[in-house]
């Protein structure tokens, strides 16, 4: 095992691409010399070189653009994106041409492309860098959208991404990148096809992905300590979702709770939600619950920040209502 | 929008100014000669410096916090080009606006509460440093999105068109913003349709830790401008009376209804991007080189050795604004956090206030 961070998990999964495949490159805005908004691809530049580290100009509708064209010209990019409020100037890029090119062309051009960026508050970056749009990202067919995190994902993920034919968005919470932990020394390629248990229990299912994971596995601590037996499950992938795992967790508990950093309304909740009640009416004892983000553009003081998006204190009490207690 | 060619009338606001005797927007009633002009430009630079220096001060003790981006090095260009707009001209600028923002007149006091985030902030806290807005002197933000802006100027600009109003949207940008799609869109638009908006982008050679020669195939940004048929020139940022002048003769222009107008200001900003940046991509060499051409150093040494101040007077400066600093500090301090209960305000317009917004005539 090795101590390491998010950050160098990350870079070691893009390290180990370029190495394995010359057809990978990397680039976005401040990757090379900078070493990435981020910190991520920091030491690369000097690794690599400029051919297949590439700082581009501030033009995300552009660079992401060329990532798809680099793609259908028999590349392998992985385009670097600061922050998910920035790829609404590639949103064009990735819904218009990334998500159909594939489909309007009746299956003669794929788009083997990565997309990478950071997403998420609890900086007090305030609106215009904090917020999770992952989840519109994952309303669209075409695409494939996971979000690592744990330091296994944000090593593994990267590669089984490359692999896809697809384009494949990669979401980074902002406040994952410090996170330190250990990693096996022979850490490998991960599946992108199914969600994890990352703790079992019997009473109620709580369902998150990304930045909220630590959140949930916290608040389940605190619950344990009350009788509450909380299963969580990590999501991972966001597009398509693994119903089967939630079915099964969902099954066992008969009750859930579903821990989601966008806005509530026409989220990736909401669809879980939606599809659960749909599938599996008759195994839920209780209605499904859900903590999201106040529905308010992500304020900069840190009192409203907190208040704005979901908290373990949130999570414990919408868990406790539906095992019908209160306080 | 037809008739594309709008006439201005002269803008009644600002009579009729030579450089040498505007002052800041904060009492441009009073009148100044040369010298107290000259006097007042070097005061104002040095509150933005000052102010700066002391939020990255409270940012390292935690009271500040977000991306905080100085404008430390680039005060002439704010200063200088602020001159020549009257106060009911509106300004856009970017997420480095606590220059810009004090220098059109917002209070110190409410810029800082903003940078705490408290309740009494110029945008109520809710935006911090790098979303300045205020309403009273035409201060549409604070941009944190690069090239978000441009577009809003074109909008603003439209608006005093189609209303008649002799006014000027000053658009304020960095060179990271010229390679945008907005950028280009946006000077197209606004040459297209004559629109009053003077495009000011303030070249700092970098756009993070990407210099101008990694970003742009052709570095002359006047160039890019000219393209759109948008006259256009080039000025030195770091000497604040060449930007009075400069900005002077566009805004003239401009309300003669020529369209727009575009300067580019070369100038330095001499701290990292933000508080979170190593500076590996610059040599300190290089800043060292513009450092010496500081724009309060060079303009103090001008004025004290050509007679127009004296180190007593520049003395004095220092200390009202050392005062003013702190007073601003005290203010912040002694602000209100906003009730959690309120987490949910100002994301819709409450009703009564959009019947009472004045109504405008279009003609
Ligand atoms: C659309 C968008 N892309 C990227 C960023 C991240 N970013 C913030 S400032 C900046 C550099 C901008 O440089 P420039 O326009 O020259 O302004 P300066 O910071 O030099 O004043 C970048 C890349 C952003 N805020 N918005
Ligand atoms: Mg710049």
């Amino acid at each position: 095992m090795i101590t390491t961070t998010y950050r160098e998990a990350i870079r070691a999964a893009i390290r180990e691409a370029l190495t394995k495949d010359a057809r990978v490159f990397l680039m976005g805005e401040d990757v090379g010399r900078y070493g990435g908004a981020y910190g991520v691809s920091k030491g690369l530049l000097a690794e690599f070189g400029p051919d297949r580290i590439r700082d581009t100009p501030l033009s995300e509708s552009t660079f992401v653009g060329a990532g798809i064209g680099a793609a259908l010209g028999g590349m392998r990019p992985i385009v670097e994106v600061m922050t998910v409020n920035f790829s609404l100037l590639a949103l064009d890029q990735i819904v218009n041409n990334a998500a159909t090119i594939r489909h309007m062309s009746g299956g003669q051009f794929s788009i083997p492309l990565v997309i990478r960026m950071a997403t998420g508050a609890g900086r007090q970056l305030a609106a215009q860098h904090a917020h999770s749009l992952e989840g519109w990202y994952a309303h669209v067919p075409g695409i494939r959208v996971v979000a690592p995190a744990t330091l296994d994902d944000a090593r593994g993920m990267l590669w089984t991404a490359l692999e896809d034919p697809d384009p494949v968005l990669i979401f980074e919470h902002q406040t994952l990148y410090n996170m330190e932990g250990q990693l096996a020394n022979n850490a490998q390629a991960v599946d992108l096809d199914r969600a994890a248990v990352r703790r079992p229990g019997k009473d109620v299912s709580l369902i998150t992905y990304g930045g909220t994971l630590g959140k949930t596995l916290q608040a389940a601590e605190t619950l344990a300590g009350e009788g509450i037996d909380a299963e969580v499950i990590d999501l991972r992938t966001l597009r398509p979702l693994d119903m089967p795992t939630i079915a099964a967790s969902v099954k066992k508990t008969r009750r859930a709770v579903i821990v989601d950093e966008g806005w509530r309304s026409g989220s990736l909740s909401a669809e879980i939600s939606a599809r659960l009640v749909e599938q599996h009416f008759y195994d839920l004892d209780a209605p499904i619950a859900r903590v999201c983000s106040a529905e308010v553009p992500i304020p900069y003081p840190k009192h409203l920040e907190d208040a704005a998006i979901p908290q373990p204190p949130a999570i414990i009490a919408a868990a406790r209502e539906t095992m019908g207690r209160r306080g | 929008m037809t008739d594309a060619k709008v006439r201005l009338k002269p803008d009644t606001t600002s009579e009729t100014n030579t450089a040498s005797d505007r002052i800041a927007p904060s009492d441009r009633s009073v009148r100044l000669q040369p010298d107290e002009h000259r006097t007042r430009l070097l005061h104002e630079m040095i509150r933005i410096r000052r102010f700066e220096e002391k939020c990255a001060e409270l940012y390292s003790a935690g009271k500040i916090r977000g991306f905080l981006h100085l404008y430390i090095g680039e005060e002439a260009v704010a200063v200088g080009s602020m001159q020549a707009l009257s106060p009911q001209d509106a300004i856009v600028a970017t997420y480095r606006e606590h220059g810009h923002a004090l220098a059109r007149g917002i209070s110190m006091n409410a810029l800082m509460a903003e940078m705490y985030g408290k309740h009494e902030g110029c945008s109520r806290g809710r935006g911090g440093s790098m979303h300045v807005f205020d309403a009273k002197t035409r201060f549409y933000g604070g941009n944190a999105i690069v090239g978000g802006g441009l577009p809003l100027a074109v909008g603003l600009a439209l608006a005093d068109a189609l209303q008649h109003r002799p006014h000027v949207t000053a658009c304020y940008f960095g060179d990271g913003a010229v390679a945008e799609g907005e950028f280009h869109e946006s000077l197209n638009l606004a040459a297209l349709w004559k629109l009053p908006v003077l495009f000011l982008c303030e070249n700092n050679l970098y756009a993070m830790g990407t210099h101008i020669e990694r970003a742009q195939s052709q570095t002359d940004l006047k160039a890019k401008a000219q393209s759109y048929l948008i006259a256009a020139e080039t000025v030195d940022g770091m000497d604040v009376m060449a930007v009075e002048v400069a900005t002077r003769r566009a805004t003239e222009r401009i309300r003669r209804g020529e369209g727009p107008m575009f300067i580019e200001f070369r100038t330095y900003r001499f701290r990292a991007h933000s508080m979170f940046d190593a500076e590996l991509y610059r040599d300190k060499s290089e800043v060292e080189v513009w450092k010496a051409r500081d724009p309060i150093a060079t303009f103090s040494a001008t004025l004290t050795s050509g007679g127009q101040a004296s180190d007593v007077l520049v003395s004095a400066i220092e200390d009202t604004v050392t005062e003013e600093v702190a007073e601003a500090v005290a203010f912040a301090e002694a602000g209100t956090w906003e009730p959690v209960e309120d987490l949910l305000h100002d994301v819709y317009t409450p009703a009564r206030e959009a019947h009472t917004a004045p109504a405008v005539e279009v003609k």
